[in-house]
């Protein structure tokens, strides 16, 4: 299944995800599809040095399913992070979409 | 109220200057998360599920105007323009970014606040009634005596690295408005028989994934020796309690496992030995104290308020509003006000920066500038003179906090839940607002009476669920969000633990299986005198069962 690396901003702790160019992006649409095991065990390598960097926190990957190219996760957690609190569309990534 | 002296302005300030740097050096990279991650714990900086969050604790749920604007001042500054009040009568704000957090802590500090031991394994904030020094049912204000032992935990050298978080509560009156036998310890202030004032002590209360109700492992503990049998039973637990396994961390398990008797015995033993004049609570210095929180000059009223009674004759909003929310007050006159932070379909505890300034505005010219946060999650003005009400409804009304629901079905606790929480399994917020739609404020919620429910969002029991009337547990089951009800819990002075009605029910489901709990508690009810927990107790789990899964619908699981 495919699956995207997100991570928490040291700064001020906002939920981001990776980029296919290993920066950090805040919007899912935006983030990198990694398609096997393999490629995210080979991303989680490279994000180490971020976390090094003490630039990002709690990496974590996570499931992700893709229809009509558009990405949304697997599980209701990991869709609350990727778009804010279901009950403020006000706040969190919503607000920006 | 108590204000800082020099030690609490040196102490505060001295944490400010550690945690400051500890952030700067987290910042620069001289610390890793690893290392980081104590210190910010420590001082009430979690990382969520979508940013940080900071906890501010609110010592036994007391607040004056100027804190109360700071908070507001926070809110709008440092977050997005709200808070939300928490059960253990604290202040969460949901997105601070770390680099602000020492910014806001020396704003807070400015107002004699902190969010020290808010988090970690240490004593938490210490709870109590929160109309404490108000109600007409108290005996004595526990306030002063939850103070004192705020000071004698707050950094306690020994007792910063316990086996697992431990948290007091206490209460004044005979009913437990602070659900003191659900906490690690409960202090219950008693009279004896020589009218003496003293406190019965349980042990051993929590929720949590073991659910235990305390043992009270004293009838009378006098005044002097509150610190000295406190620190006994901190210290048998720290010495005894497992730090093996941290779900069985918490003093309520060393209580099941070692047995009562033996923890009493432990207790006793370790306060004998440790008795001494260094530890005993000098009278003068507790009557110090006390005059901190000195009852305001109330002038003298009539018992009954003309100005409400022409109002109510006129307006039944406001009628709902005054039988609802004002409880009687210890002086002729006056009642004490829930302002309830429960609007209908809300978000229970949530308040806006707006809000909190409107509330320290009512309590300045109102309430002899004192506000409560309930661990129900509301606001409470302590001293209101009932002629002053109708001026006060008009107030509030404007901005959405006069909704008439304080103890109905529709003032729910709800923990933040999966919308927030990186521990959450399911969400919570959601099914409490959908839960207060359907049965709102009006006729049909104060036909139904007193009814607590309360809703966690995982097995952590933030939200109180075992000791609801009905309580709600979200879990997650085959990766979806299911709701496990719980019914007859309580949390006051006959504090019980639901027991489950059987299989959960799916997020879509769990409203109506709710409304068949709550009707069929209509249908079998003796009079409409006879609330929810009393028909419950009286009939138990069968009708309700019956009602809930021997249906065409609704048990889906």
């Amino acid at each position: 299944m495919s699956q995207v690396i997100s991570a928490n901003r040291l700064s001020d702790g906002i939920v981001v995800f990776r980029a296919p160019d290993g920066g950090w992006v805040e919007q899912l649409r935006d983030a990198e599809i990694l398609a096997d095991a393999a490629a995210v065990k080979a991303a989680l390598v490279l994000v180490e040095q971020d976390v090094k960097a003490n630039r990002v926190i709690e990496v974590e990957a996570f499931a992700v399913a893709i229809k009509d190219d558009h990405v949304e996760p697997v599980h209701l957690r990991d869709k609350i992070r990727a778009k804010g609190p279901t009950i403020h569309p006000g706040h969190g990534k919503q607000a920006a979409l | 109220m108590y204000r800082y002296d020099e030690f609490d302005a040196a102490f505060v300030a001295d944490r400010l200057n550690q945690f400051s740097d500890q952030v700067a050096r987290r910042l620069s990279g001289e610390l890793t998360e690893e290392q980081f991650r104590i210190h910010r714990l420590m001082n009430g900086v979690y990382l969520q599920l979508h940013a940080y969050m900071l906890r501010i604790a609110i010592p036994y749920g007391t607040l004056s105007s100027r804190q109360l604007r700071k908070l507001a001042y926070i809110a709008r500054r440092f977050d997005k323009g709200f808070g939300h009040f928490t059960t253990r009568q604290n202040i969460q704000f949901n997105w601070p970014a770390l680099k602000d957090v020492p910014e806001i802590l020396s704003e807070l500090a400015s107002v004699e606040m902190h969010a020290i031991q808010t988090s970690g394994n240490c004593i938490r904030n210490v709870t109590a009634d929160h109309f404490a020094g108000a109600s007409a049912d108290e005996i004595e204000d526990p306030r002063p005596y939850a103070e004192i032992l705020r000071q004698w935990s707050s950094i306690h050298p020994e007792f910063t690295y316990l086996p697992r978080k431990f948290k007091l509560a206490l209460s004044g009156s005979p009913h437990d408005r602070a659900a003191i036998q659900v906490h690690d310890i409960g202090y219950q202030l008693v009279k004896n028989d020589k009218g003496e004032t003293g406190f019965a002590v349980y042990v051993g209360g929590g929720l949590g994934r073991t659910p235990m109700v305390g043992h009270k492992i004293r009838d009378f503990l006098r005044v002097e020796d509150l610190l000295a049998y406190t620190q006994a039973i901190v210290r048998v637990y720290n010495l005894e309690g497992r730090r093996d396994n941290k779900y069985k961390a918490r003093i309520k398990i060393l209580v099941h496992e070692k047995g009562v008797e033996a923890m009493r015995e432990a207790v006793e033993a370790e306060f004998a030995a440790e008795k001494s004049e260094l530890l005993a609570l000098p009278a003068g210095e507790v009557e110090r104290i006390q005059a901190y929180f000195a009852p305001p000059a109330l002038q003298e009223r009539a018992e009954a308020s003309l100005a409400v009674e022409a109002r109510r004759a006129r307006d039944p909003a406001f009628a709902a509003f005054v039988d609802t929310n004002v409880a009687k007050h210890k002086r002729a006159g006056y009642g004490v006000l829930t302002m309830s932070l429960k609007p209908i379909g809300g978000i229970p505890g949530d308040a806006t920066a707006e809000q909190m300034e409107l509330v320290a505005d009512i309590a300045e010219t109102f309430s002899h500038d004192e506000i409560r946060v309930s661990h129900e999650q509301n606001l409470v003005l302590p001293h209101v003179a009932l002629d002053d009400l109708p001026a006060i409804y008009d107030a509030l009304k404007a901005d959405g906090l006069a909704t008439a629901n304080a103890g109905l079905v529709s003032d729910i606790i709800s923990c933040p839940g999966m919308d927030y929480c990186s521990l959450a399994t399911a969400r919570s917020i959601p099914v409490a607002q959908r839960i207060s739609e359907r049965f709102g404020e009006g006729a049909r919620a104060k036909d139904i009476g007193a009814l607590k429910i309360k809703i966690s969002g995982c097995i952590n029991a933030c939200g109180h669920h075992h000791v609801g009337h009905i309580g709600v547990l979200g879990l997650e089951r085959k990766g979806v969000e299911t709701y496990q009800l719980t019914l007859g819990g309580s949390g006051d002075e006959a504090c019980t633990l639901g027991d489950i009605t059987g299989p959960g029910f799916s997020y879509d489901d769990v409203v109506d299986a709710i409304e068949t709990v709550v009707d069929t508690y209509m249908g079998l009810r003796a009079d409409a005198q006879e609330d929810f927990l009393t028909a419950y107790r009286r009939v138990g789990m069968a009708p309700f069962k019956k009602a809930l899964y021997e249906r065409d619908s609704g048990a889906d699981i």
